[in-house]
């Protein structure tokens, strides 16, 4: 399989991460993987895996994934977000402890409400009838962007010059989503963003060593 | 800003709340209500003894839990007694928010709890690490709670006993039997606990020579059944203490008293009172 041009030389595939999931497993004690994309009876990603053995001949495993071509005039769709214009820009407490609290707030209600400041404050808060729940972290670290501004070129701008640092941005969310983006962290990331655009959106932002994942969560209105 | 908020709600404490108290570890308070954990709502009694936590079933069980004020290293109470009713569920979800300790978690929240009087909210403040967490729980219209008039003169049968072998039996107990039968008796079989299930009946028995049995003051064979519904809650506090006394009087009544040791080596009590499933014939006095 080919790209579209020298110039274009990218294919965009669709595949089920289950069955990725379960090749790779295979490839833990692996000498070597290899990945390719090749044209069976059906457009597949194949990996070859070799695994070694106690004799002289090595074993090689070979999974074909099904895959979907994505057509070029969708690859708008799979473009990286840009990163929105955020109100506050934060790193996230230690997630174990994060869980543990998301966890709790969970059997309370299903909203939780997020918060923070360019002070290095962050609250989680509950509320129902009976009861209402803050739970406060501080001396968390904002992180100060150098980003594009607007069209105008690169130029820096920390959103902390801007209004009261003290002053905190808020968003309501659903705290089931909430509390899965944190149980599927086991691969522990070096950092996590938050980013929160004041009664619109979180946007979180995970970096490790060469990957990172980005997470959106939209605002639940009242 | 919540800094200053919270200084300034600090300010406030000690003038306007009838009720402040303060632990360590917030975990030895969520355990022991969790003992008694069988209703959703709690009624608590705030004396200068200490506190007392009580949860009721169908007007036929009560759930005692007490925390003495040693268990606190700060407890103050500025009027005779305080009386209000919280969801028990909420509590203790506050009381572990930062986890149960079960996770092999070490590090201990310590708890400050206020209360300003009828009315007001019951305010817990919980920190771990330098995370901060206040909770602000509604407090409702105390009921009025059932009393047993269970008198210790008109005990007739008592049993003192580790709690250990029992928590087996009470584990093993056949839950398609709707009661349970205790017989308590100065001959043998002294402590009998009997179930009518669908498989068959089962008996087990304790001897009074057994080691288990710390104290045997039986003087008459009594036999109760008592709905296995109600008395199964008890597991829970049974699972958690070192030491029970179970006892019964004249009409029937048991009281079963768990003796529960928290992380930091004190003694605490959960009661649990239930009223015999039958109609018993009533004694002449």
């Amino acid at each position: 399989m080919q790209g579209m041009s020298a110039e274009a030389n990218e294919i965009y595939v669709e595949l089920c991460p289950e069955n990725l999931l379960r090749a790779l497993r295979t490839a833990q004690a692996a000498r070597w993987v290899k990945m390719k994309l090749t044209n069976k009876h059906t457009p597949c990603l194949t990996v070859e895996v070799e695994l070694p053995s106690i004799g002289s001949c090595h074993r090689l495993a070979v999974h074909d994934i099904p895959i979907t071509i994505i057509k070029r005039r969708d690859w708008a769709d799979y473009a990286e977000p840009e990163m929105p214009d955020f109100d506050v820009s934060i790193t996230m407490p230690t997630l174990k402890m994060l869980k543990n609290v998301v966890d709790k707030m969970k059997n309370i209600n299903n909203f939780v409400s997020l918060s923070a400041n360019q002070n290095g404050e962050m609250k989680l808060s509950v509320e129902t009838d009976m009861v209402s729940i803050n739970t406060h972290f501080k001396d968390l670290f904002n992180p100060a962007w150098r980003r594009d501004a607007g069209d105008a070129g690169v130029g820096e701008s920390s959103r902390s010059s801007q209004g009261d640092p003290a002053q905190f941005a808020q968003a309501r969310i659903d705290i089931r989503r909430f509390a899965q983006f944190l149980s599927s962290q086991q691969v522990n990331p070096n950092r996590v963003i938050c980013n929160i655009v004041n009664n619109r959106v979180v946007h979180f932002y995970l970096m490790h060593d060469d990957v990172s994942l980005q997470y959106f969560m939209p605002v639940v209105s009242t | 800003m919540p800094g200053k908020m919270l200084s300034t709600q600090q300010a406030d404490d000690d003038s306007a709340n009838v009720f402040v108290a303060k632990l360590d570890n917030a975990r030895n308070v969520s355990n022991i209500l969790k003992a008694i954990h069988f209703k959703d709502t709690a009624t608590v009694f705030v004396t200068s003894q200490g506190l007392k936590v009580t949860v009721e079933d169908a007007k036929c069980v009560q759930a005692n839990a007490f925390i003495q004020a040693a268990v606190f290293h700060h407890f103050v109470l500025t009027q005779d007694q305080a009386t209000f009713k919280v969801n028990l569920s909420v509590l203790i979800e506050c009381l572990t928010i930062f986890g149960s300790g079960a996770g092999g978690s070490t590090a201990a929240a310590s708890l400050k709890m206020c209360y300003a009087g009828y009315g007001s909210p019951l305010v817990l403040m919980l920190e771990e690490d330098g995370v901060l967490t206040d909770c602000s729980l509604k407090t409702l219209e105390p009921d009025e709670v059932l009393d047993f008039d269970f008198c210790s003169t008109n005990v007739i049968n008592k049993i003192i006993m580790k709690s250990e072998c029992l928590k087996e039996v009470f584990n093993e107990l056949d839950t398609s039997s709707d009661i349970l039968q205790i017989l308590m008796s100065p001959d043998a079989p002294f402590l009998q606990l009997s179930t009518f299930g669908n498989a068959g009946s089962t008996h087990s028995s304790f001897s009074k020579e057994s080691d288990m049995v710390e104290a045997f003051q039986c003087t008459q064979t009594q036999s109760n059944r008592y709905k296995m519904q109600l008395l199964r809650p008890s597991s829970k506090a049974l699972a958690l203490s070192a030491r029970i006394s179970i006892r019964t009087d004249a009409r029937g009544f048991l009281s079963l008293q768990y003796m529960i040791r928290n992380d930091d080596g004190q003694v605490c009590f959960v009661e649990f009172f239930c009223a015999p499933d039958e109609e018993m014939e009533e004694p002449d006095h």
